[in-house]
């Protein structure tokens, strides 16, 4: 039987024995669902001003091992930058086009690597850094959403042993419901192939239970919050 | 008030003692006991090993005994289990459903019924020593008492209770399990007996005889010096 | 004894009696629950959040049919390959088929309790393929040749020296006591594989139908790394894995992370939607999602026992069983250890053969307690003794429990054969330890107590005569 075939009637093969094994009568009544908005009493507390959520995020990102800084303009989120480079010895840079990224990076002489219309591998993974924005900042884990269309593809900011995002105010959310909901909101049907949620740099626990970070993903990871 | 008690077969044969100190406690808070005696068992060993149909057989006679009875006061958490939460799922969709809901509903552990239903916690005991609590499994985890023990402990004058690591860990008797599987009832028993031992008690108390059994057993073993009592023999003594 | 019975009594013999290993594996978790705990009480309620999370996956499985369907027509509709698998079988032919077709010759593998259930890795080196895994944990399991210890921490049981000497026999690394060094050393090789690799193969933790996209819940990097890197990603999920909506993951998330790792949430949770876009500058061509049965759907039948399927495979339950922690991950001889493992087993590999796992508890209720979908993992341990008792009675056993029901039911049998038992009891004192001893499975390790001088129904009926 030709592979299409054969999927279709695995298919209803699959789907048969579902229907087939739910007819069984339930042996206790289905309990109904709570939606989505009253997750939030039962997770973490997050606070409902701004500040509180800036102070919650702050924490969560130090306790991560991550680095935050909220920069009062863009000059300053430059003026950031450049001295990073200079601390870390930076000589190669991979970033994606957008007015944040572009902008921010202006002041960096160093190679850029941009993404947007493909690259090549060996010069990604000789990168010392990596640029990128991201969908948003959620207070209530020190979490940064990011996707394909937002942070450069999927591997900018996971392949490159240092990843600096950079973010606005606004994008700054309290929880994953709200974060989740407003990229609902914003892609509709049209979805990036790739989302990710990264929650500090890269870590691993396999040897003995010890702490080491990076992994594979970056060692660092540093968010820049611009006003 | 009139209350039945029902005593496990192994506290009936191997642990008199501890019945006999709970119908002491009772007495002395002004409890009328009865001891049916065509009580046996609760069924457990048949019903954990599989064997329901006769479980029920012998749940049937338990519960045709203590029919008429009004609060009934069991003296082990794993057989408080049984009657409580286990009677009611043997039964299920069977003529005896409802007969089992209602023994189970005016059955009472002993911590539970001091504590809950008579709302007492100073049960005029005295005791000096140092002592580390057991929580067995089914009393723990199937009938939510971690409480009332320690509180009923806590008022005992004299007695400096100390929590041990692993309190909540299953000692390792789980009935059968212990001797199909007795090297790792073994080993369990180990890691529960070392916690106890770290706290620098002088006696092991819990609710349950059967854990008591299993725990006892191994201090014997290897020669430890520290007791164990069911909470009903602490509670007893003035 | 059916053989697996008898590798699992052997395994738990020699393990139970090691205390290093006791010790080693008691450490190892202390750190986890000391995290777990603190991540729970950041919860304002954990106990209402697991009754939340239990409803949302018992809804998905009671309706699974319709969300795998929404599933697979979203997935469908990006691009993406949905592949059927019935069986293992099916699953294996066609990622073997696919790879021959592509001309892959190396295969990254991110972790995938999955793909070990279906024996995946063993298929495609036979198959000529090169497979690596990339999860730290897993590739020193891959290189010792051995299966994982633990669902979430493949190489729990291993100390860095260990993993040292693994690593300089097998890599020629130079011996370090560093494990920041080991994992660079992994790491380095690591990146190699995922930029030459002409396949990545990973699983999923959860599949949400409102979508179509697969989730992957990781702290390295490498499921991102090998899900974006090589031109075909293969994804292997289980039926059950499915979840309704995307807000779902607000909750799924921080406790899958909560109740498995001790994270509020762990590096990266990932969401995949279909292969490279149109505009997007990277990601595999070729996305294929492998919808695994394997049995599932025999659990899905069992209405009693259904609930199972709830499990979103976060090893809190295997975290603390006392037998686990006594017998180790390696001697159950499956896949899915622990009590999770000992529930469903039986459901996908036979009660027959794997009723003995069943049997291998206390019914302490640890796992039951600790489950965030509120699986009664225990009672299921009860029910599976129950099926097996009455679909493969053993005459001996039949009898003995048909006795004690006709002993218990009559007071005066049972005060009867207590006499009798007190009477015999010290000949058992004779043989006590020997192999005559019928109660020697305890008093090898343990004493015995005696009977009491008189009953407590004795001295309860001399009280009522004074």
């Amino acid at each position: 039987m030709e592979p299409e075939k054969k999927n279709m009637t695995n298919r209803e093969i699959i789907l048969g024995r579902i229907r087939e094994a739910l007819k069984s009568p339930e042996a206790v009544h289905e309990v109904p669902v709570d939606p989505p908005s009253s997750f939030k009493q039962w997770l973490p507390p997050v606070g409902d001003s701004l500040e509180e959520q800036m102070d919650l995020f702050r924490s969560n990102v130090e306790d991560l091992r991550a680095d935050f800084k909220l920069c009062a303009s863009l000059d300053e989120a430059i003026r950031c930058l450049q001295a990073m480079a200079v601390e870390y010895d930076w000589k190669k840079i991979g970033l994606h086009r957008g007015v944040l990224t572009e902008t921010v990076a202006r002041g960096l002489d160093l190679v850029k690597v941009m993404t947007d219309e493909g690259y090549v591998l060996a010069d990604l993974e000789s990168c010392d850094a990596a640029l990128t924005g991201c969908d948003a900042l959620i207070a209530q884990t020190g979490s940064v959403l990011v996707s394909s269309t937002t942070s450069g593809g999927r591997a900018l900011s996971v392949l490159p042993p240092h990843h600096i995002v950079l973010a606005r105010e606004n994008q700054l959310v309290p929880n994953l419901t709200v974060a989740l909901e407003r990229a609902q909101e914003k892609y509709g049907d049209q979805y990036p192939s790739f989302l990710s949620l990264i929650t500090g740099p890269s870590r691993t626990g396999d040897i003995e239970r010890i702490l080491v970070l990076g992994a594979h993903g970056p060692k660092r990871l540093t968010i820049l919050l611009v006003r | 008030m009139n209350i039945s008690l029902i005593v496990p077969c192994f506290v009936d044969q191997f642990y008199p003692q501890a019945g006999l100190d709970a119908v002491k406690v009772l007495e002395r808070l002004g409890m009328i006991v009865n001891f049916p005696t065509a009580q046996t068992c609760c069924g457990q060993p048949a019903f954990n090993s599989g064997y329901w149909n006769e479980a029920r057989a012998v749940a049937r006679h338990q519960m045709a005994v203590f029919r008429d009875a009004g609060a009934v006061v069991i003296l082990s958490g794993s057989c408080g289990a049984m009657v409580k939460v286990f009677y009611p799922e043997l039964f299920q969709g069977q003529p005896e459903e409802a007969e089992a809901k209602t023994l189970a509903a005016k059955t009472y552990e002993f911590s539970d019924f001091l504590v809950n239903k008579l709302g007492v916690l100073d049960v005029g005991a005295q005791f000096s020593a140092r002592v580390t609590f057991h929580d067995g499994c089914h009393g723990l985890r199937e009938l939510g008492l971690k409480d009332p023990p320690r509180q009923l402990l806590r008022h005992v004058r004299g007695l400096e209770l100390v929590e041990m690591k692993e309190a909540e860990t299953c000692c390792g008797f789980g009935g059968t399990f212990a001797v199909k599987f007795p090297m790792i009832s073994t080993a369990m028993a180990e890691v529960k007996c070392k916690s106890a031992i770290e706290t620098r008690a002088s006696v092991i108390v819990s609710n349950d005889s059967s854990c008591l059994m299993q725990i006892r057993g191994l201090l014997d073993r290897q020669q430890y010096p520290i007791k164990t009592l069911h909470l009903a023999e602490v509670l007893a003594r003035t | 004894m059916n053989p697996h019975a008898k590798q699992f009594n052997a395994a738990a013999r020699s393990t139970t009696a090691d205390l290093h290993h006791r010790e080693w594996i008691q450490k190892a978790l202390g750190g986890y629950y000391a995290k777990r705990d603190e991540n729970k009480d950041r919860f304002q309620s954990w106990s209402s959040a697991r009754t939340a999370a239990a409803a949302i996956k018992q809804e998905a499985i009671t309706h699974l049919d319709r969300y795998l369907v929404e599933f697979a027509d979203r997935l469908e509709a990006r691009g993406a390959k949905v592949f059927w698998a019935p069986d293992a079988q099916e699953a294996r032919d066609y990622i073997v088929r696919l790879a021959r077709e592509k001309q892959v010759r190396s295969i990254i593998k991110s972790k995938s309790m999955t793909s070990e259930e279906i024996h995946l890795n063993d298929t495609l080196e036979r198959e000529g393929f090169e497979v690596v895994e990339s999860d730290l944990g897993e590739y020193i399991v891959q290189l010792r040749k051995e299966a994982p210890y633990h669902l979430v921490f493949p190489a729990m049981h291993l100390n860095r020296g260990q993993i040292s000497d693994l690593f300089q026999d097998k890599l020629g690394s130079k011996p370090t006591n560093n494990p920041g060094d080991l994992t660079m050393i992994a790491r380095n090789v690591m990146r190699r594989k995922f930029c030459e690799a002409d396949m990545g193969i990973s699983g999923a933790n959860f599949a949400i139908a409102e979508t179509g996209m697969i989730s992957i819940t990781e702290n390295e990097g490498n499921a991102r790394l090998t899900t974006s890197l090589p031109p075909i990603h293969v994804a292997i999920v289980g039926i059950e894995k499915v979840l309704p909506k995307l807000t779902d993951l607000a909750l799924f998330l921080p406790m899958l992370s909560t109740a498995g790792a001790g994270q509020l949430l762990t590096c990266y949770n990932t969401f995949y939607g279909g292969p490279r876009q149109p505009g997007e500058p990277d990601g595999p061509r070729e996305f294929h999602v492998v919808l695994l049965d394997n049995g599932r759907t025999r659990l899905l039948a069992d209405a009693e026992q259904r609930n199972a399927l709830r499990c979103i495979r976060c090893g809190a339950c295997l975290n603390v069983c006392p037998v686990y922690k006594n017998v180790g991950g390696h001697s159950y001889g499956t896949t899915y250890q622990g009590p999770i493992g000992s529930v469903i087993t039986p459901h996908l590999r036979g009660l027959r053969d794997w009723k003995h796992l069943s049997q291998a508890s206390s019914l302490c209720g640890a796992c039951t307690e600790a489950c965030p979908v509120k699986i009664d993992l225990h009672h299921h341990l009860l029910r599976n003794r129950r099926n097996a008792v009455t679909s493969q009675t053993s005459v001996p056993e039949k009898l003995l429990y048909q006795g004690f029901a006709f002993v218990m039911r009559r007071p005066e049998f049972y005060r009867l054969a207590a006499g009798i038992a007190r009477l015999l009891r010290p000949m058992q004192w004779l043989v006590q330890g020997t192999w005559l001893d019928p109660l020697r499975p305890w008093t090898k390790t343990r004493s015995f107590p005696a009977f009491a001088a008189k009953s407590f129904r004795e001295q309860w009926n001399q009280r009522k005569k004074t």
